[in-house]
């Protein structure tokens, strides 16, 4: 009986019970492909993190040089006699990922004895400047003699690290190659830029690198690993052989990471270190905490350790992530909330109208039920009852729409892209320069100048690379990625906004007095 | 058995009130035909709902069995209703989405009877009433006399010791009105239930050995077997058990 009276009714006024269901059902929809965009845009954002900073590395520890240390690097190009005059040149720069400074290896043990702290992995992130050319006309000039490069305060996008720019000047001439060289501590594996969850390809090469590399002989301190687009660019496979300021590298294969600006190249700590003449030192410390929710516990204590120090944690870097991503970010977290949110209070408000209206429109047949000996509750879950049933068939029709949008978003969402802006780097530029037979290059700041301690470009050497132009862009294709949970929230929302309109309807129609309900129409 | 004992049920209308029943004295044996006549809105309804347990008295005391149901909680008098009274409408109240046999099904639904057993009931019910036939069709398909006759049916199959028929045959023409009436009485002699019908017909209201006459809320009874039918303005002796012997006495 329950049954058969619930769908007659249902079936009696299906306009109505169609408007309250179709209500249900937008509002589902909105609710399941605002929640799918934003889980999508959530994870375009969290994919640009990765990409830009690297995932299984937790904190990340830093120095900003002091402002004025940059120093100055100087390939001499000025012939020191006539006889070099027109003769080619070939030299090797290997310094520093520019705003960053050294920071003692003792350090990396200090951070690693923290409470808190899983592992921690010091690396030497270093950029190889390669110039080749030929000298110019002797002019008799000093070897730092101008035209040289020169600082300037403003920032100039400069060359990326793959770029290959190069500046000519009658009757000198020169290419400047650059490229990444990252020194990684091979006693240390899972933690840093080489560790499992970065590696998106060469997994196999980097544990035959690790392998290798912790034997700790001389030869094996001479293989490198690089990444795959370098290896594409040089004609790089295993086995061969890379020349970096004169020593030579086995490269023992080619490795993807999930860091868009990881390094082109990558070498044991030690060897980095005697390249760089940075014996002892590293310049960035990847830090991985025993869990997530102590990340701020951690960085706390790394920074009471080093106060001069930079810790940073992937949160610090998504507050500096710009662009359309971070528009419709805003957009699915706030205006898509907020939307949903009031389509589903309108549309519990519409369900809950339509059916006291009902209930108000059926006061005789109710009344007639109490006289003939229908109980109360009898009523009321006769009401919830037909309630209920538009929130599930509301509810469904909302999976529908809603995987209707989400499949829409997917298909139709305008390609977004993550900015990271170059706030805090500091200005300078270089102009690259030779003319006048002076063929000077050299000067203020070398090729990424001389910086003001910047947060973010010290924050982390793949950002200090990023920030080689003033600022990054990561494209990102936007899904709405659907999940159960979602659904089931969402066709709970459906139900539950049948049940409260069910329970007021009913609550009204208890409260009715059998004879005041048949005066009442009769 | 009801004794109503300076029964009075007054509403508020406005800024003021009005008696819709006033002192009212009254006892009906089991299994009396009583009628109620009276104007419109001088009370009949109100009488028949106190019957029926629908509203409570403002004042006094109405007696059913020997319970007071003014005093009885709601949750007691719903199973008053459902067990004892079987009501009747002047609009029918069938509900329109259920069908005639589903209609008199939902007065057995409180009783707690099997499915299988309420329709089977229901279906006899139908049966007595004459519609055997027409169990499948829904209320709007059905004549005004055909619906009332399943409301009938609906107020029989729990067979109550009371049926309250609020002016069964105010909406119907003259010929069906007798039938309806007719049907009523057959059943009633046949069942031996007592049967209080309002009614502003006096052709109708004779059929009863007695009727109740309300006038603004006052009662007055009349015994309609009387030669000259005169009013009582007492409430005198009921005429005892109705004991339906014969065909009630014509208007």
């Amino acid at each position: 009986m329950y049954f058969r009276y619930l769908g007659r009714e249902l079936r009696r006024r299906a306009r109505s019970a169609s408007v309250v269901a179709i209500g249900l059902a937008l509002a589902v929809g909105l609710v399941i492909t605002v929640t799918a965009a934003a889980s999508g845009v959530n994870a375009a954002q969290g994919q640009v993190l990765s990409s830009l900073y690297g995932v299984g590395t937790d904190l990340t520890v830093t120095k900003a040089p002091t402002a004025g240390s940059g120093g100055s690097f100087n390939f001499n190009a000025n012939p020191s006699s006539r006889a070099q005059a027109g003769q080619s040149f070939s030299q090797d720069r290997l310094s520093s990922s520019p705003g960053l400074t050294t920071i003692p290896d003792s350090d990396v043990t200090s951070i690693a004895n923290l409470k808190g702290v899983a592992g921690a992995a010091g690396a030497l992130v270093l950029n190889s400047i390669h110039v080749t050319g030929s000298f110019g006309g002797f002019f008799g000039g000093g070897a730092s003699s101008s035209p040289s490069a020169t600082p300037t305060p403003t920032p100039t996008p400069t060359p990326t690290p793959t770029a290959s720019p190069s500046a000519s000047a009658s009757p000198g001439a020169f290419g400047i190659t650059t490229f990444s060289v990252d020194g990684i501590d091979p006693s240390t594996p899972g933690v840093g830029l080489l560790s499992g969850a970065n590696i998106t390809s060469g997994a196999a090469a980097v544990e035959a690198w690790y392998g290798e590399a912790q034997q700790g002989t001389a030869a094996d301190q001479l293989l490198a690993l690089v990444s795959s687009s370098y290896a594409k660019q040089n004609s790089l496979k295993a086995n061969s052989t890379l020349t970096i300021d004169g020593t030579d590298f086995t490269v023992v294969g080619v490795v993807t990471v999930t860091e868009s600006d990881g390094a082109d190249v990558y070498i044991p700590l030690s060897e980095a270190q005697t390249l760089a003449s940075d014996s002892g030192d590293v310049n960035t410390i990847y830090v991985t905490a025993t869990d997530s929710a102590i990340i701020p516990t951690v960085q706390s204590e790394i920074q009471k350790l080093m106060p001069s120090a930079t810790v940073t944690t992937a949160s610090d870097l998504a507050s500096n992530v710009s662009g359309s991503l971070n528009t419709a970010s805003t957009l699915a977290n706030t205006l898509g909330v907020w939307l949903s949110a009031l389509v589903l209070l309108a549309a519990f408000v519409l369900a809950v109208l339509l059916t006291i209206a009902s209930v108000t429109r059926r006061v005789r047949e109710f009344g007639t039920l109490k006289a003939i000996g229908w109980r109360s509750r009898r009523i009321v879950g006769q009401v919830m009852g037909e309630a209920a049933v538009q929130g599930v068939i509301g509810g469904a029709l909302g999976v529908g729409l809603g995987v209707l949008g989400a499949f829409l978003v997917t298909k139709l969402a305008p390609p977004l892209s993550a900015t990271v802006n170059a706030t805090g780097l500091g200005g300078s530029s270089t102009s690259f320069t030779s003319g006048g037979g002076g063929g000077g290059f050299g000067g203020g700041g070398g090729f990424f100048g001389d910086r003001t301690p910047g947060a973010f470009a010290s924050a982390n050497p793949g950002f200090a690379r990023t920030f080689a132009s003033s600022t990054h862009s990561v494209p990102v294709h936007l899904t709405a990625p659907l999940s159960l949970e979602v659904f089931l929230v969402a066709v709970g929302l459906a139900i539950v906004g049948g049940i409260i309109a069910g329970v007021l309807g009913g609550w009204r129609a208890a409260r009715l007095q059998p004879a005041e309900a048949l005066r009442r129409v009769e | 058995m009801y004794e109503l004992k300076k029964l009075s049920r007054v509403y508020p209308k406005g800024k003021g009130k009005v008696a819709a029943l006033s002192g009212v004295d009254l006892e009906i044996p089991d299994g009396e035909f009583i009628t109620v006549q009276g104007l419109t809105g001088h009370g009949k309804t109100t009488l028949l709902q106190m019957l029926g347990a629908l509203d409570r008295p403002t004042s006094g005391r109405i007696i059913f069995n020997g319970k007071d149901l003014g005093a009885m909680p709601e949750s007691q008098l719903v199973d008053v209703r459902a067990q004892n009274f079987g009501f009747i409408f002047q609009n029918y109240n069938l509900l329109p989405t259920l069908n005639a046999e589903e209609n008199v099904e939902a007065a057995l639904v409180p009783l707690k009877i099997p499915a299988a057993e309420r329709r089977s009931r229901s279906l006899a019910a139908l049966a007595e009433v004459g519609l055997a036939d027409r169990a499948t069709h829904f209320p709007p398909e059905m004549s005004g006399g055909e619906q009332q006759r399943v409301a009938i049916a609906r107020a029989l199959v729990k067979e109550p010791k009371v049926i309250l028929a609020d002016e069964p045959t105010g909406n119907l023409d003259e010929v069906t009105s007798l039938e309806i009436v007719g049907l009523m009485e057959r059943l009633w002699r046949q069942r031996g239930m007592t049967l209080v019908l309002v009614t502003h017909d006096t052709k109708v209201a004779r059929r009863a050995p007695r009727t109740a006459v309300i006038t603004r809320g006052k009662l007055a009874l009349r015994d309609n077997r009387a030669p000259k039918a005169p009013v009582v303005t007492k409430p005198g002796p009921a005429p005892g058990p109705a004991q339906p012997s014969g065909a009630p006495q014509p208007a």
